[in-house]
């Protein structure tokens, strides 16, 4: 399999020393999605950022899958207001 | 430079345990971790303190030498120096004049490469990496830039290259990014500390308005003069757009304040190729002035119909 855009998930576990299971509770709780290509698993290039930061949650702070979930809710939560208020602020000096 | 107690730092007592520091330091870190509070400078800094604290006090040998010069640790070298000399003479025997000061050597402390940690920190332990490997790793700091766009640049997509700290950086900006609006490059801020990742750069856009149209997120928002006759009788009116000349129809008997939507005409959606939000164009009815005697005449016969 020859494909820029997809990493090997069993080499990504071996660079940053973490078990697969880890990846593998990410994705049956559909916070990251994987690719299976004849029987190996692969990462789509713009899920690494993703999965990076997950990874340090968890192995960093050890925070476990559900919490890794909370945190991630909130975040995306937090993004939209904060887009909210930039456009609201916009708004407001375009007065 | 400052004495920074590390005790204080992550809220413990000088005689808690290795328990209790892992313990207060996870719970700080989870509250300021960089990556649950996304571009926040306050916490980003709070969480450096609290992983320099963490460094010294996880470390039994760095807590050592952190609890036994404590405010002094200024000295901590000079002591360390002096003691040893002393051990040296009394091997020797008395009377070798030894000097009782500690000043009139110059110590040199490494500082490469460890950003993130305090000057105090330096000083005393000689830098993260002095020969034992630290035992937190944690990514660098983040930079941010500003970029400066004119409200005609943003509603197109393009490239720009800006320089960080020597680095040539070419970035794609697309159509439609909203003033403030940040974007992240990942891995282009400091580098990390103990082999922890580098941080991000964080560009935020500064939108300048260059036309006349006001914007408010996808919308586009305009006021026209038009003419009397033209409101009255009905006609076209061709109008500036972010995208050409325009021509609009005017219905009949268009009053003053009337808003029309032009769909698809507005603000580029960002991120969403093809997609535009829509522009909505005011007329601003402007009544004739400098009449003619012949102009006066017909408005007063116009006036005497209506009543």
């Amino acid at each position: 399999m020859e494909n820029d855009d997809l990493i090997r998930a069993e080499d990504f576990c071996v660079y940053h020393n973490i078990e697969y299971s880890f990846i593998h509770s990410l994705e049956d709780s559909g916070l990251i999605t994987v690719t299976s290509v004849e029987q190996a698993t692969y990462i789509p290039a713009d899920e690494i950022q993703k999965l990076e930061k997950f990874i340090r949650l968890h192995y960093d702070l050890d925070i476990n899958i559900e919490g890794i979930e909370t945190i991630n809710h909130l975040l995306q939560k937090i993004e939209e207001m904060q887009h909210e208020l930039l456009l609201l602020r916009n708004s407001v000096e375009a007065e | 430079m400052d004495f920074v107690d590390y005790y204080k730092t992550l809220g413990v007592a000088k005689n808690a345990s290795a328990d209790d520091i892992k313990k207060a330091y996870r719970k700080l870190a989870r509250k300021f971790h960089p990556d649950v509070n996304p571009n926040d400078k306050e916490a980003n800094k709070k969480f450096q303190q609290i992983n320099e604290a963490n460094e010294v006090l996880s470390d039994a040998e760095k807590r050592k030498k952190y609890d036994q010069y404590g405010e002094n640790w200024k000295h901590a070298d000079q002591y360390e120096q002096q003691r040893h000399q002393q051990q040296q003479q009394g091997r020797r025997g008395f009377g070798s004049g030894g000097s009782s000061d500690f000043g009139g050597g110059e110590y040199t402390y490494s500082s490469e490469d460890e950003g993130g940690f305090s000057d105090f920190f330096e000083s005393l332990f000689g830098g993260a990496r002095g020969g034992r490997r630290s035992q937190a790793k944690y990514r660098g700091q983040d930079y941010n830039a500003e970029l400066n766009l004119s409200l005609t640049d943003a509603s197109t997509t393009h490239k720009q290259t800006i320089t960080i700290n020597g680095k040539n950086v070419r970035i794609t900006i697309p159509a439609g990014v909203e003033n403030g609006q940040q974007i992240k490059l990942k891995g282009y801020g400091s580098p990390g500390a103990n082999g922890g990742p580098a941080g991000d750069l964080i560009i935020t856009f500064v939108i300048k308005n260059d036309t006349n149209l006001k914007r408010e997120g996808n919308n586009l928002y305009k006021n026209e003069d038009l003419d009397l006759y033209t409101a009255v009788l009905g006609g076209d009116k061709t109008i500036d757009t972010l995208s050409g000349k325009i021509k609009l129809k005017v219905a009949p008997e268009t009053q003053n304040g009337t808003k029309v939507r032009m769909k698809g005409k507005g603000y580029p959606v960002y991120k969403k190729e093809g997609e535009f939000g829509d522009l909505y164009v005011t007329w601003n009815i402007k009544l004739p002035t400098n009449l003619t005697e012949k102009q006066k005449e017909l408005f007063t016969e116009l006036s005497k119909l209506s009543s």
